[in-house]
């Protein structure tokens, strides 16, 4: 569904870039040996080289590299053989050399895609620009004294990975998407946790207006800091339409840098174009550039894990489910995990009943709980147990819900001990059935006549009280065919 | 003889046979230290270190342990980081910085057994070629024209005039666009700039990270051998050096030069060049000559280029490099109160760097903006390629090159010399940093005005041992006496 903006006088098309910046897992940071563990004392992951001392020399950490060769093969991009380190310069106090050590003209990666899906359930191809290896900064803290400002520099220098998308994201759902479906490939490689509120994951926005039809893009602006799905959407809707007004009004978008405020959900200036800072890049005279070794990529693609699209694919194919429930279980590796060893426990085999059970009943109440997965009370082996129990008509579907609540809050995970234990088991025994059907029958004769005169409605009161004398657990499909023998 | 009028090789001999100790031979060099202090070349002197240092040295060698260099007392220049040793630049910036780490070469001298008599002073963050920068104070040249005080060269010139002097043994240098070999011309002593990658660059304040090699300042071209044999090699912590077997330099001393060729650049023979140093030029060609020895006229045309692309690379890269001196970590930060982070960092640059570092600065930070960037810094860049195309096409037809180190002879500050004159010094140096070669300066003679002159011998990438080779030769054939002695008149 083409997302427009609807003006007094015009329509508009958006077209948002996002620039995502993703913490590279590593043990050490992308120049040096310190530890790049989070939530350390201040100052204490620091070497000589990540403050800034003189004479310190940097040193490639060959790991981070090959996370972000890794990252780009996930986006089905070229890895460059040869890249070159530059550096960004700018004054701060959370910048120990004076400049920011990045890939600004010749990146590791470039031309790759990723696919989301639309709103309309479409696959949409994001064309990424490039991908580059960079520094982190330090941290500055201004609340810990009135006068003076502290920074932390265990931040300083940890590897960071940027990834620049084209201008192809057409909505604000879409946005929403592709980060979501970009977090779930870098935690897919394991080469990002994709913990945004640690700020492990963070973006900037670029967002233009552009005439309906019309092929020529219109004034950006970059809003920064965004750090949460939510906020990117939030952000958008608005940076559109404070975009949409000033042109409603005849006016012009000045191209800009914004700040995003996640109290308001608003976007302020920051410094516009003319106030634009010159980083004054030129390429790291310390650093020579980076030539890959042959074999490093072929090595690195044969390890890679099966990725979110091929599996999505492979699910759709193997276990004839939808487009919709393909993506939902593939979005996170420990989800597509649980799913697939499930399976491999079910004796009959049902990947849509085992889908849905997933979806509707185990995400629920691990939703309520803010728990993920891994924190599942419930064993994929078990849930495979409980569809196999209804699949034999052990159990009916309804009395497997109540099962199910057994299983995820006591003690007992096993649903066929739960079953036994509690008496659950349904009745498929007609001989038990007819006698409980005889017995109703006989004591209301006036709604059989009733049925007899053709209120076939009152069928359902029937089996109602059947089940219900039988505590649910008689076969409904029996109890059906034995009443519709009885009552002739 | 005065034992500071010892060489290396000879005090080695003699420390060796325990003729000598090294404690008795290193406190002349202290006592040398006292007596001519006025030269103003030691930033910091650290008598009592070199003594343990002796100490250890004569415990070792009476154990026949002895190492390569026990028991030499040498000169740091301050731009070596000494763990625990306060390391200046000759910079206000840098006045109370203590590193705790030691430089790669600085930490392979105190390997081989050297004692470290201090740090040498030197232009402000080896900017300059006159060491009248620096903020600790003018060095002086031991050798005076006429009774009239002269300029060591630099930015290693405190390293220079130490070892001219008798201060030091030997010293450390840097070579950024002739810092080494200047300052070894205007002292009549030796100074070697390696290939770029021979050395470790690891804890050396940066100038200019592609052209900063580190190299050495001694009396002789075998002490360079000597020192050069130590300090060369791989070092982890520098992945700009090279993976380079390092050979025994001390090994092609003496060797022949017969059929080997020596390039004389005709772009070198400029009407700037002082023509007492031309007469030596030539003259010590005709006797590499008579010595077996090819001469071939090269042509290197770009030459001309050379300093303009120089001082548009080296601020460039220096700009960058000094942006961490901003009061925040360590080094100096202004008393003066301010009321933002900005204010801050520019009462600290201001008041912290020197006239000659700002002005590079300013210079090097423009290279970079948006607007000269490509239309300086990237065609630098280019030119500097085809300058490194030009030498090699030339050491294509030859083994060596041969040109004056320096237009001239040590000049004085009263000299009235514009900024250009003096960036002129600079002509024949650095071309070789450009392009990474290794070159040496040799004193060959003297001035009217007895003032050294020296020669300098470029060779192929990685290839000191044949600038050694010649080098040998013309010192033999030189016969400059540099004395310490006899330089300071004693």
């Amino acid at each position: 569904m083409t997302y427009i903006l609807k003006g007094k006088n015009k329509e508009y098309e958006l077209n948002i870039g996002l620039e995502i910046h993703c913490q590279i897992i590593s043990d050490s940071k992308l120049f040096s040996q310190s530890s790049t563990k989070f939530g350390g004392l201040p100052n204490t992951h620091v070497s000589f080289l990540d403050s800034g001392f003189p004479g310190q020399l940097p040193r490639i950490n060959k790991f981070c590299i090959e996370q972000a060769i890794k990252t780009g093969l996930g986006l089905n991009a070229t890895i460059n053989k040869k890249s070159v380190f530059d550096r960004k310069h700018y004054f701060y106090a959370d910048l120990p050399t004076g400049y920011q050590i990045t890939q600004q003209f010749h990146p590791i990666v470039s031309d790759g895609y990723l696919e989301i899906l639309t709103d309309d359930g479409e696959l949409k191809k994001i064309r990424i620009e490039k991908l580059h290896v960079e520094q982190d900064a330090g941290k500055l803290t201004h609340d810990l004294s009135p006068n003076k400002s502290m920074v932390d520099f265990n931040r300083a220098g940890v590897a960071l990975m940027e990834i620049v998308s084209k201008p192809d994201i057409a909505s604000p759902f879409e946005a929403g998407e592709y980060i979501k479906k970009m977090r779930a490939l870098v935690r897919y490689l394991g080469t990002c946790d994709g913990n945004m509120d640690e700020g492990s994951m963070r973006c900037d926005i670029n967002i233009s207006l552009r005439e309906k039809g019309s092929t020529t893009f219109g004034t950006r602006t970059e809003t920064k800091n965004v750090n949460s799905v939510k906020f990117a959407i939030q952000a958008i809707e608005y940076e559109a339409n404070r975009q949409l007004e000033i042109l409603d009004e005849g006016g012009v978008i000045k191209q800009e840098t914004r700040l995003f405020d996640a109290n308001t959900g608003t976007t302020r200036s920051m410094r516009s174009k003319e106030n634009a800072i010159d980083y004054r890049y030129f390429p790291d005279p310390d650093i020579m550039p980076l030539i890959l070794e042959e074999g490093l990529v072929e090595r690195i693609k044969a390890s890679m894990p099966e990725l979110p699209d091929q599996k999505r694919k492979r699910f759709i194919e193997e276990y004839q489910l939808s487009n919709y429930d393909a993506d939902i279980l593939t979005s996170e590796r420990e989800i597509a995990e649980y799913f697939e060893n499930a399976l491999s426990f079910q004796k009959q085999k049902d990947g849509k009943m085992l889908s849905n059970w997933m979806q509707t009943e185990l995400f629920a109440l691990l939703n309520k709980e803010n728990k993920d997965i891994k924190e599942s009370p419930i064993a994929p082996q078990y849930l495979a147990e409980l569809t196999d129990l209804i699949k034999d008509g052990t159990i009916s579907g309804k009395i497997a819900k109540e099962v199910f609540k057994f299983m995820y809050e006591g003690e007992e995970k096993s649903p066929s001990k739960i079953v036994e234990e509690k008496g659950l088991k349904q009745v498929s025994d007609t001989g038990a059935i007819e006698k409980v059907i005889d017995e109703i029958i006989a004591s209301s004769p006036e709604n059989v006549s009733a049925y007899k005169a053709g209120k076939t409605a009152i069928f359902g009161w029937f089996v109602g009280q059947t089940l219900k004398a039988m505590k649910g657990q008689a076969n409904p499909q029996i109890v059906n065919e034995l009443l519709k023998k009885k009552l002739g | 003889m005065k034992l500071t009028d010892l060489t290396i090789s000879q005090a080695k001999n003699l420390l060796d046979k325990k003729e000598i100790s090294a404690v008795e031979l290193t406190k002349e060099y202290i006592d040398n230290m006292e007596k001519f202090r006025f030269l103003n070349t030691y930033v910091t002197e650290t008598p009592e270190i070199a003594i343990e240092q002796a100490k250890i040295a004569d415990d070792n060698i009476a154990k026949d342990k002895a190492r390569a260099l026990e028991g030499i007392p040498m000169a740091i220049k301050d731009l070596f980081c000494t763990k625990g040793v306060r390391t200046t630049a000759s910079s206000k910036m840098l006045e109370n910085f203590v590193p705790q780490y030691e430089s790669t070469v600085s930490q392979k001298l105190l390997d081989a057994g050297i004692t470290m008599l201090g740090k040498t002073s030197m232009d402000e963050f080896a900017m300059g070629s006159t060491n009248l920068t620096s903020y600790f104070g003018e060095v002086k040249n031991p050798y005076k024209r006429n009774g009239e005080d002269l300029v060591p060269g630099g930015s290693s010139g405190g390293s220079a005039s130490a070892v001219a002097s008798g201060m030091a043994m030997a010293a450390t240098g840097s070579d950024t666009g002739g810092s080494i070999r200047q300052p070894a011309s205007f002292c009549g002593v030796v100074g070697i700039k390696p290939t770029y990658g021979r050395a470790s660059r690891y804890g050396i304040v940066a100038f200019a990270s592609s052209l900063d090699v580190p190299g050495v300042i001694a009396r002789s071209v075998r002490d360079n051998a000597l020192l050069l044999n130590v300090i060369s090699g791989k070092d982890e912590m520098d992945p700009t050096t090279a993976p380079r077997e390092v050979p025994d330099f001390t090994k092609v001393l003496g060797e022949s030069i017969k059929g080997l060729k020596v390039g004389i650049p005709l772009e070198y023979k400029s009407d700037k060049l002082n023509p007492e140093v031309q007469k030596l030029w030539e003259q010590r060609s005709e006797d590499l000559q008579s010595l077996g020895a090819e001469i071939v006229d090269i042509s290197l045309p770009l030459t001309k280029f050379s300093l303009p692309v120089y001082y548009i690379i080296a601020p460039a890269e220096a700009s960058s490099n000094l942006a961490r001196y901003d009061g925040v970590k360590y080094g100096y930060r202004t008393d003066k109160p301010f009321s933002s982070l900005d204010e801050m960092y520019e009462l600290t640059r201001t008041e912290g760097f020197g006239a000659e570092v700002k002005k590079r600065l300013i210079i090097g930070s423009t290279i970079l903006t948006e607007e000269f960037y490509e239309k300086s810094y990237l065609k630098a860049l280019k030119t500097r390629r085809l300058i490194c195309n030009d030498f090699d096409e030339a050491f294509k037809k030859v083994d060596v090159i041969l040109t004056p180190s320096t237009t001239g002879p040590a000049f004085s500050k009263n000299d009235k010399l514009s900024p250009m004159d003096i960036y002129l010094n600079d002509i024949y140096t650095v071309g070789a940093s450009l392009a990474g070669l290794p070159a040496m300066s040799i004193p060959v003679g003297y001035d009217k005005n007895n003032l050294p002159l020296g020669l300098q011998l470029i060779g192929k990438r990685f290839d000191e041992e044949m600038v050694f080779r010649f080098a040998h030769h013309i010192e033999d054939i030189s016969k400059f006496d540099n004395t310490p002695s006899k330089v300071m008149g004693e």
